[in-house]
């Protein structure tokens, strides 16, 4: 095993602790918008595929690059839209009288 | 240098990430925490377009626009499609991963270490189970499909051998990764797995389900974090499965059951008839009977269920809410965690329907709270009520966590007919002395008692 492949291991073992102590506290009242905002930040994929498709090594590498940077544009795009839609609409009890 | 500068604006955008779901932790900083993440994403994806590898930008800016104009109809939808978009975006996930383990499969081989080639068989294996598993979720949740759970003789035994033998080619790869003849056999028997993984699935379980294909998506995310050794993939990816598996835990302790019952078990259809129907009495009333009781009360909860949303009676709700409120009673709403069709579903309805969200308490806020209130009103809500959880050991449903709504000094239930719930059981709750059957579809019934009670307001003006 390489030692990049070991710092990665490090990384993901220790992101998985944070991930999971972070979420831990998010309330109940949130845990929809906590699933649409971890999956538009999840579309940071988008990454990984913009250099496969902007290498052009090989046409198969460019079209499946494309159509991948699609896919998760569009969760980058429709997730954050939709969690903060949602967050918008929870209000606190005083601010409601008009 | 460039590449030093890519690395800083990951690592800022990796820090971004982690406070954006620590800033979701309360509905006061939420809103900021979306903007972290979307300044995080921004910079992660402006440092990956001055990559020296990249030599043409046009498909690039090209799948940019088209995304976006995929994405932007996907973030406008109502909030009860809520669960199908996000199973959707699970599934479009998923796609990305399979595509790009795909593409970095065939550039790299026949050069590929052993452990990338572990990373990518499970970055391929996931991506696809999980982006037809979603699609039928999807597919499920929006009613295109059947809802009821579909099982045949022998299903386990012919979903998991399809699973073990893509394990078993998966395992082969790893060991010689040179052997491409194999590879799509690994991308395509996943796809026909999740189909058949999600078919014996009812519309009920998919809160667990989607939490479930959640945590995949984000694992297949990390598994290509490893294969392109991206850091940030990684971290991103982790958090996703992270979230996924907590989600998933909470929903099935909330049903008091297990992952394996949850993917094996099709609950629901086999007990169906496990109750002998015995001749029992219940009380009814009707609309000005119930707004009497709730006008003389001091205090209220409301128990919503997926029924209030499928009558789509948040708003008569709301109504109720104001009415109730203006008259000094202190009306609050008890939500279970498997109310509405994914986690916190139902939060986000009655927060649509415009009700403060401090009065929105979760099961354990809840139930110390029924012995002191005046009347427990369920709408739409049935097993989740069902005291045979806490009482009868020989109930299908003994054991799951319940709002308590029984030790209520009064409980009405908005219900159409006596007809049992998902689990297949009848509620006791219904045939107690201290309970009143408000028979009727949940938006007329909440309608009528509105009026009635709005009526009575404009009389004693």
């Amino acid at each position: 095993m390489s030692s990049d492949m070991i710092s990665s291991l490090y990384v993901f073992v220790l992101a998985g602790f944070v991930g999971f102590e972070v979420i831990r506290r998010v309330s109940p009242l949130l845990h929809t918008p906590l699933m649409s905002l971890t999956n538009a930040l999840d579309a940071i994929a988008v990454v990984g595929a913009i250099v496969i498709a902007g290498r052009q090594q090989s046409t198969l590498g460019t079209v499946l690059g494309t159509l991948a940077v699609i896919a998760s544009m569009s969760n980058v795009v429709g997730g954050f839209l939709i969690t903060d839609r949602m967050l918008r609409m929870f209000r606190r009890g005083e601010r409601k009288q008009q | 240098m460039i590449e030093q500068f890519i690395q800083v604006a990951y690592i800022l955008a990796v820090a971004l990430f982690i406070l954006s779901l620590r800033w979701l932790s309360a509905p006061s900083t939420a809103r900021r925490g979306v903007l972290a993440g979307e300044i995080g994403m921004a910079l992660a994806i402006g440092a990956t377009l001055l990559n020296p590898e990249i030599v043409s930008y046009r498909w690039i800016f090209i799948a940019f626009v088209i995304g976006g104009a995929i994405g932007i109809p996907l973030g406008l939808v109502q909030m009860t499609a809520v669960p199908q978009r996000t199973a959707l975006s699970h599934a479009f996930g998923a796609f990305a991963a399979t595509l790009v383990g795909t593409a970095e499969y065939y550039l790299e081989v026949p050069k590929i270490a052993h452990f990338m080639m572990f990373a990518l068989v499970m970055e391929v294996i996931l991506g696809s189970l999980t982006f037809t598993g979603s699609l039928m979720a999807a597919g499920k949740l929006q009613e295109v499909l059947p809802q009821r759970p579909i099982t045949y003789r022998g299903q386990n035994f012919v979903n998991l051998s399809i699973l073990g033998a893509a394990i078993l080619i998966g395992i082969y790869l790893i060991i010689h990764p040179e052997a491409s003849y194999l590879f799509p056999l690994i991308v395509v028997i996943p796809l026909v797995f999740g189909v058949l993984m999600i078919i014996p699935i009812g519309g009920a379980d998919m809160p667990t389900v989607i939490s479930l294909l959640n945590s995949y998506a984000g694992l297949a995310a990390a598994a290509m974090g490893f294969v392109l050794n991206s850091k940030l993939l990684i971290v991103a990816g982790a958090l996703d499965g992270s979230s996924g598996f907590i989600l998933s835990v909470i929903m099935c302790r909330a049903m008091n059951r297990s992952f394996t019952n949850v993917l094996f078990g099709a609950f629901g259809q086999v007990q169906a008839s496990a109750d002998a129907h015995e001749d029992r009495t219940v009380r009814s009333a009707s609309p000005e009977d119930a707004a009497a009781i709730l006008e003389s009360a001091s205090s209220v909860i409301i128990v919503p269920g997926y029924g209030m949303a499928v009558a789509q009676a948040q708003h008569r709700v709301r109504e109720l809410y104001d009415l109730l409120t203006r008259r000094g009673i202190n009306v609050r709403f008890a939500i279970h965690p498997v109310a509405g069709r994914m986690p916190g579903h139902m939060n986000v309805l009655l927060a649509e329907a415009d009700i403060p969200y401090d009065k929105l308490l979760d099961m354990d806020e809840a139930n110390p709270e029924f012995p002191q209130t005046d009347v427990a009103l369920v709408i739409g809500a049935n097993d989740v009520t069902n005291p045979a959880a806490r009482t009868n050991r020989l109930s299908p449903i003994y054991g799951m966590p319940i709002l308590e709504v029984d030790k209520a000094r009064t409980v009405m239930v908005i219900k159409r007919s006596l007809s049992p719930g998902f689990a297949g059981v009848d509620n006791e709750l219904y045939y107690l002395d201290k309970t009143l059957m408000l028979f009727g579809d949940a938006k007329a019934f909440v309608g009528a008692i509105v009026r009635e009670l709005s009526h009575a307001q404009g009389a004693a003006a």
